[in-house]
């Protein structure tokens, strides 16, 4: 097979069949098809390999790591980004990050760790590079017509068909851009979040950040350290949880909550209780009061941020009313006079290469119905992985689902009434929620806490293995 | 050892809670001078025995035979640092620190007490293929067995002392003297709540991956019983290769270069993954 500077696609050495509209498709056989090769993809072809599977992946970039190689076009990530979850959360489950690493690692490092992750399990060798999915098409016997073509829209389109597909393809490389009454006529420089790669960007410069996601807060934090001045704007108040409590990283004394069963009403009062004897009522910094209880939007993990208000160095401000040509109109009534505005609002899932109702989303509302927040109902042979917002690590979730994932098309072949039972629990489950309670917010569709989800995948897995 | 639980856990609230403390790590290696594919392997000492017993012979024979070869001493022993309170979790951390950090995925060999310890680590990284040494897997039928052949160095063991081997139970009497006495003077101990562990502790989980697994060991061995040998292999369904008028300690016995010819002729052969 190809070699990672090898672009193009493999020469079909299968049957060519022809497909609906007299396309040629080579027929791949068994192999399955994952879309992408961030971490989420990467898993699934080890997974997937693991059980025995033959896999070709398709990845539009020239390198593994998606969101984590900042070198990649659509990478989210800026220079400072560190993780947000400690290491025990964020490393797969079978393949432990070093540790003499820091409890929160770099960027660098994750990326580091995937292409370790990928020599070591030897991945690479199933991986197109440069290489886009542009169309996935179900076709008769539960199997799949993959069109390809190189990255960048070059050279013809190549359709291949396969036993079943992975879409590992990422939700946060397309950008969410809120609109605004007067956005065009705003002669300051306006960008999203990720086009933001480092602190020089805004040096000097009077910054509007927009959204306190985790990426508003850290760019707001640079601001305070690199901007004239820095306004931070958002539409509600929050919990800006530290990273550490009680000597310990915050997610690992959360966990131990957890694995004490505390209920969520007494985690949240003690979390409120060590919130108050830290940084106290953020509401005298002129932050509004947060409009839900702790746990209820995905959380935020900044130390800093309150620590640059409490110096005057970020000034909080309400949502953006309208711009004009040189100014910002806050909802108070306030104007404000920015040179840069960064939008930190999110990012938005995209299927393009997938009808919306194969995934159930037949309204094109971009939200897709889904068992596990993998499964589709009457496409037994078709799993998302990694479309999870989860208020710890992503890449547990994206192995699991894709060990689950695996099984299935194992039993598909050996006990199929097993396979069979499955439909039915993913037809039953569609829209099923792993969290508790959460705001009702463009973001938190897709939100699930780590615990609630892992067990309800673990059930999943064991009733599999059971038959039941 | 408790019966074994066959079902994969997802959710591990304390450990992620409660991560393991690193620790530093001696690990050798002699590595082939032209590199040709073949898979890392990672040798497990048993407990008081640390990189050292792999370094004499083992690890330069299989680098000569094309495999890069690593060992590693546990905490607490050998050139790794001092950690008396380790735990069997703290051991299996230790390996699949070391595994995970090998440039392609690794074949564990564990041998003696490192044999459980390599059982656990393959319930927490997907190894290429496992050999079992001499396996002691724990249990009290084991302790069983050191009691009667070696009461004098079992016996204060249960209250928290080192487990003490003599020479009649680690080689046998075609080692030449001055090697065993040599070899007995590096002996070290495990940690005690490790040697607990290893009596009353929970069974390993079922390995990730499903790898292909080697059993072998000597008839003759004076701390493994055979019938022990023979049912840590039935657990992976096969029988033990055996190399009858050895020792516990394969590595270093007079005829050392037998069972490493063993596994690594086994290895040429690529087995399978047992799927299933
Ligand atoms: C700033 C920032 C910090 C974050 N920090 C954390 C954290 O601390 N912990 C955590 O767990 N998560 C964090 N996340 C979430 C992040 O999304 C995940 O960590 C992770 O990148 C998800 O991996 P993935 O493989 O699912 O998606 P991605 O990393 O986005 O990879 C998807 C891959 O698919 C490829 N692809 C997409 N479409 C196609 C196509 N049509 N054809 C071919 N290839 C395609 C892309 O090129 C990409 O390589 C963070 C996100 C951001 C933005
Ligand atoms: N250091 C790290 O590891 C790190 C860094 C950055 C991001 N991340 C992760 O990456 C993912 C994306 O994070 P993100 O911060 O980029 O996005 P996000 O979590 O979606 O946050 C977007 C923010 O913008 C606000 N917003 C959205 N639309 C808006 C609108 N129209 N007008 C005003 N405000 C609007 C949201 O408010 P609402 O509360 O009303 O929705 C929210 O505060 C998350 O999973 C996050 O945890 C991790």
């Amino acid at each position: 097979m190809s070699s990672s500077t090898d672009l193009g696609r493999p020469d079909p050495d299968r049957t060519v069949v022809p497909s609906r509209d007299d396309r040629p498709v080579s027929d791949r056989g068994d192999t399955v098809c994952v879309i992408g090769a961030g971490a989420s993809g990467l898993t699934a072809v080890k997974n997937l390999r693991e059980a025995g599977f033959g896999v070709d992946c398709y990845e539009r970039e020239t390198g593994v790591g998606g969101a984590w190689n900042w070198r990649h076009d659509r990478s989210p990530v800026y220079a400072s980004t560190h993780l947000i979850s400690s290491r025990p959360f964020t490393q797969f489950p079978d393949f432990p990050m070093p540790d003499d690493w820091p409890d929160y690692p770099h960027h660098s490092q994750l990326l580091s760790y995937f292409e370790r992750y990928a020599d070591h399990f030897d991945l690479r060798q199933h991986v197109w590079f440069g290489t886009e999915v542009v169309r996935v098409e179900p076709v008769e016997g539960d199997r799949w017509d993959v069109t390809t073509r190189s990255t960048g829209g070059y050279g013809p389109e190549r359709t291949s068909r396969y036993a079943a597909v992975v879409v590992a393809n990422g939700h946060n490389w397309s950008p969410k851009l809120p609109r605004y009454e007067g956005l065009e006529e705003f002669r300051g420089e306006v960008m999203h979040a990720s086009s933001y790669k480092d602190p020089a960007q805004l040096r000097g410069k009077r910054v509007l950040v927009v959204g306190a996601g985790n990426t508003g807060c850290d760019i707001a934090v640079e601001a305070a350290q690199q901007a004239s001045r820095c306004w931070h704007s958002t539409r509600r108040g929050y919990w800006y949880a530290p990273k550490y409590v009680l000597g310990r990283p915050a997610d690992q004394v959360n966990d131990t909550l957890l694995a004490l069963r505390v209920p969520l009403r007494v985690r949240q009062w003690l979390y409120h209780w060590t919130l108050r004897l830290t940084v106290g009522d953020l509401t005298r910094f002129g932050m509004p009061k947060p409009d839900h209880r702790v746990y209820e939007t995905h959380p935020i993990a900044n130390s800093q941020l309150v620590y640059y208000v409490g110096h005057g160095e970020v000034t909080p401000v309400p949502d953006v009313a309208r711009f004009d040509d040189r100014a910002v109109e806050l909802t108070d009534g306030r104007r404000i006079d920015p040179e840069l505005v960064v939008f930190a609002t999110g990012y938005l899932p995209r299927f393009e290469f997938l009808a919306g109702r194969v995934l159930g989303d037949e309204d094109g509302s971009g939200r897709p119905r889904l068992w596990l927040n993998a499964f589709t109902a009457g496409h037994p042979t078709l799993a998302v992985v990694g479309l999870v917002q989860p208020d710890s690590g992503i890449f547990a979730i994206s192995h699991w689902q894709s060990v689950l994932f695996a099984r299935l098309l194992t039993l598909r072949a050996t006990r199929p009434e097993l396979a069979a039972v499955f439909d039915r629990k993913v037809r039953a489950g569609l829209g099923e929620r792993y969290s508790a309670k959460v705001k009702d917010s463009t973001r938190h569709w897709f939100e699930v806490g780590h615990a609630d989800y892992l067990r309800a995948l673990q059930r999943a897995l064991h009733e599999l293995e059971d038959g039941k | 050892m408790t019966a074994k639980t066959d079902r994969v856990r997802v959710v591990r609230s304390w450990e992620w809670a409660r991560p393991e403390r690193p620790a530093r790590r001696e690990v050798l290696a002699a590595v082939p001078e032209r590199e040709e594919a073949k898979p890392p392997l990672l040798f497990v000492p048993g407990f008081g025995h640390g990189a050292w017993a792999f370094a004499e012979h083992w690890l330069g024979h299989a680098a000569g035979r094309g495999f890069p070869a690593y060992a590693l001493s546990l905490r607490g022993h050998g050139g790794s640092e001092p950690a008396p309170e380790a735990t069997l979790r703290s051991y299996t951390h230790d390996v699949t620190q070391v595994a995970a950090s090998l440039p392609r995925q690794a074949v564990l060999v564990g041998h003696g007490a490192g044999a459980r310890v390599v059982a656990h680590a393959m319930a927490r990284y997907p190894v290429r293929a496992a050999v079992l040494v001499a396996p002691v897997l724990g249990g009290w039928a084991t302790f069983g067995t050191a009691l009667r052949r070696n009461p004098a160095g079992t016996v204060p063991a249960v209250f928290g002392a080192g487990l003490r081997l003599n020479r009649r139970q680690l080689f046998s009497r075609e080692l030449p003297d001055a090697d065993a006495r040599r070899h007995l003077a590096r002996l070290g101990r495990a940690g005690r709540r490790a040697q607990w562990q290893l009596l009353t502790g929970r069974a390993p989980e079922p390995a990730v991956g499903r790898p292909p697994v080697l059993v072998l060991g000597s008839p003759d061995d004076r701390v493994l019983p055979a019938t022990a040998l023979t049912r840590a292999a039935r657990g992976y369904a096969s029988a033990p290769l055996l190399f009858p008028g050895m020792g516990h300690d394969l590595m270093l016995d007079a005829r050392w270069r037998e069972p490493i010819d063993a596994i690594l002729d086994w290895l040429d052969k690529d087995p399978a993954p047992t799927h299933g």
